[in-house]
């Protein structure tokens, strides 16, 4: 099959754009611990609110200026109402829902986590910035959907 | 000679139903884009995502499938002969089975039973009906479909040796990706929803449905896309005076298409939880394989423009790009759908850029992303082919009165699109979510900043509006342009001729079984051990919900 001289080219310098592409996303990746969030963590949704860490949402010290937070995200609102993180700190968050598909989303961040009912998502995040940070939901979640907001103060 | 009337028949009502499909869902297009701005609230208990839920339905699925189908059988018609018996009943079973289960679907929809948006996100339970008029629908395109196989085969039976018609392996291409892609969004309406929404079986598996929906969501985009490609591959080149630049090319950056395009749902699920990293990442690879056969179709494309300019004489690097057409809306439409899908296609990328999708994800960005994608390249594309197509087989005239107002209809369309999908981009990154009614969210300043953002918005929205009652004036006057005869002749289906210097088609680039085959292995390789793992140990499952 002839294929032309300028196209062999032109696709020749794509695929090559494309293969360090993937390459600097995996290496950011892999190497570098940029995943995107997930967890192998499974969670009964009818049972939520009795299941360790979740009996219990909000913010819990495990290191030196290191947290784990638990947030419940549900129809419509997110447990804890309020939280207060100290500056700098790294935050692991674990995120689920009760009910239907939430999203869990910080502005300004690069927290954006899907919380599925029967389902822990997990993502690290160092808060560097004092501010009031607003938490809001990204998917649509039913009648409330435009409510379901709350905010993280770091200072 | 007039376009066989039985299967002119076949294609009209295709059209019909899409381009009312298209007019409802421009105006609750405009209802969303006042009440997100700000500007009006919603009257008489109607909801924003009641209205959210038609104009997804409407223009997504059943304005793209019912003329996807209509232009498909008018193509086979023109390229391969009449439509044969099994071929125009497949295709009448086909339209009534979508139609009665749209029918369903919207009477649900309407009675507020199923305000679940068209991706229908499990645990949000709509009514069973709702799930029933989908399944309808998907089977109805599997009849369409096994229709355009039926009349390939007889061609191919009774023109033995030859090359089959380069729109005829298109359209097999077309609805072979489409098949297959189905069986995900069957599997998990058939044996998830319906049973869990009547209550025979008391939870869902939410990420095994997320899985099969997303499995099938991706090469839904690209069902849309493929036949935006067969005007551009195959009737542009007749409409700009030019030849195809490549035959095989063209077949073979659609069999590309067909195998890269299905095993890359997760690129839709890089934010969830239950899938392991590793897999995230490798669908991500195959996703980003796509972008070989479209940068073969932007070379393919341009090398025609160039190539046809230059035989009419143009000079210099760019001295080609004032010989095209630029009056003609049957190139000027499908055109300004090319121009688009450059930065489309970029911010597609970005989408898919695994970690990179933190930053977009859920945002108003993927709204503004997919209304470059399929409301404008593959619209505006749809939209210039119809300008030849009705007329075509009605046996009618293009007037040149339709055809400045196809012009206008165009203009509008772009620049209200850059508006709105603009004001969406630049809010998006700035952490607007999509799907979500006017909210300051207690007047939090991050949400204040997208204010100004969200007027643009409403004004691109309008003009969008506008543009699309314009599209549906135009489809009125289409029906009843003049006939041909003295004024002038009938308008073309224009089937473009390949290069008299490029070689024969390769025999294997029509070896379905073996591209199936592929498919199948990729398919196996990208998905077996992350879903193998949702079902071996599964979540507990959820019970139904109605949140609305």
């Amino acid at each position: 099959m002839h294929i032309h001289r300028l196209e062999k080219i032109w696709l020749i310098i794509g695929v090559a754009m494309l293969v360090i592409f993937l390459g600097v996303l995996g290496v950011g990746a892999f190497a570098m611990g940029m995943q995107p969030p997930t967890g192998e963590h499974t969670i009964d949704p009818e049972k939520v609110s009795e299941t360790y860490p979740f009996n219990n949402p909000g913010l819990e010290q495990i290191g030196d200026n290191e947290y784990n937070a638990y947030m419940v995200a549900f129809a419509f609102g997110f447990k804890p109402a309020k939280m207060e993180i100290p500056l700098g700190a790294k935050v692991h968050f674990q995120v689920t829902s009760p009910d239907v598909v939430h999203g869990f989303q910080i502005t300004g961040t690069t927290v954006n986590l899907m919380a599925v009912p029967g389902e822990v998502n997990h993502y690290t995040y160092t808060f560097d910035k004092p501010g009031e940070y607003l938490v809001l939901c990204n998917e649509y979640c039913g009648a409330g959907h435009e409510f379901m907001a709350t905010t993280i103060i770091v200072k | 000679m007039p376009f066989d009337r039985k299967d002119g028949k076949l294609v009209i009502a295709h059209m019909v139903v899409a381009f009312t499909a298209l007019l409802i869902g421009v105006i609750c297009g405009l209802l969303q884009g006042l009440v997100r701005g700000g500007v009006i609230e919603l009257p008489a208990g109607i909801g924003y995502y009641q209205v959210l839920t038609v104009h997804g339905t409407l223009l997504a699925l059943i304005f793209t499938t019912y003329f996807i189908i209509g232009f498909i059988y008018a193509g086979l018609n023109k390229t391969m002969g009449k439509l044969i018996g099994i071929v125009k009943r497949l295709g009448w079973a086909g339209f009534w089975l979508m139609t009665v289960g749209t029918v369903i679907a919207a009477v649900m929809i309407l009675a507020d039973e199923a305000t679940v948006l068209y991706t229908f996100y499990a645990p949000m339970k709509a009514s069973p009906w709702f799930y029933i008029g989908l399944a309808l629908v998907v089977v109805g395109t599997w009849l369409s479909g096994w229709g355009v196989f039926a009349q390939y085969r007889y061609w191919r039976k009774t023109n033995k040796g030859k090359t089959t018609p380069l729109f005829a392996f298109m359209a097999v291409a077309t609805f072979l990706l489409w098949q297959i892609a189905t069986l995900g969004v069957a599997i998990t309406v058939l044996f998830q929803f319906i049973p869990w929404s009547f209550g025979w079986v008391e939870t869902i598996n939410v990420m095994v449905s997320r899985t099969l929906f997303w499995y099938f969501g991706h090469p839904l985009v690209y069902f849309w896309l493929m036949p935006a490609y067969m005007c551009w591959y195959i009737c542009i080149p007749k409409i700009i005076g030019g030849k195809i630049f490549s035959d095989s090319m063209a077949r073979l950056a659609f069999v590309l298409f067909v195998i890269f395009s299905i095993p890359v749902g997760f690129h839709h699920q890089l934010m969830e939880p239950g899938i392991a990293p590793i897999w995230k990442y490798i669908q991500v690879v195959l996703t980003f394989a796509v972008v070989v056969p479209s940068l073969m179709t932007a070379f393919a494309m341009f090398a025609t423009f160039e190539q046809t300019g230059r035989a009419k004489g143009a000079r210099g690097l760019f001295g080609w790009l004032k010989k095209l057409p630029w009056g003609d809306v049957r190139f000027f439409a499908p055109f300004m759908g090319m121009l688009i899908f450059i930065p489309a296609g970029a911010g597609g990328m970005i989408n898919a850029s695994n970690q990179m999708n933190a930053i977009v994800h859920n945002t108003l960005w993927v709204v503004g992303h997919f209304h470059l994608t399929v409301a404008t390249t593959v619209a505006l594309t749809f939209f210039g082919v119809a300008y030849w197509l009705i007329p075509h087989v009605l046996h009618r005239r293009l007037t040149p009165k339709l055809n400045r107002l196809g012009i206008i209809q165009t203009v509008l369309w772009v620049i209200g699109m850059i508006f709105m999908s603009g004001a969406m981009h630049i809010t998006g990154l700035m952490g607007a979510p999509r799907r979500t009614a006017f909210t300051t969210y207690q007047d939090h300043p991050d949400a204040a900043a997208w204010g100004p953002y969200y007027v643009l918005l409403a004004i691109g929205g309008t003009i969008l509006f506008i543009a699309g009652v314009l599209m549906f004036l135009n489809f009125i006057m289409l029906l009843r342009a003049p006939k041909a005869g003295e004024g002038g002749a009938a308008a073309e289906f224009p089937i473009g001729e390949t290069a008299d210097e490029a070689e024969p088609t390769p025999r294997w680039l029509e070896r379905w079984g073996v591209w199936v085959g592929i498919v199948v292995v990729l398919v196996l390789f990208a998905y077996t051990i992350p879903f193998g793992d949702m079902l071996i140990d599964p979540a507990p499952g959820s019970k139904p919900w109605v949140t609305w």
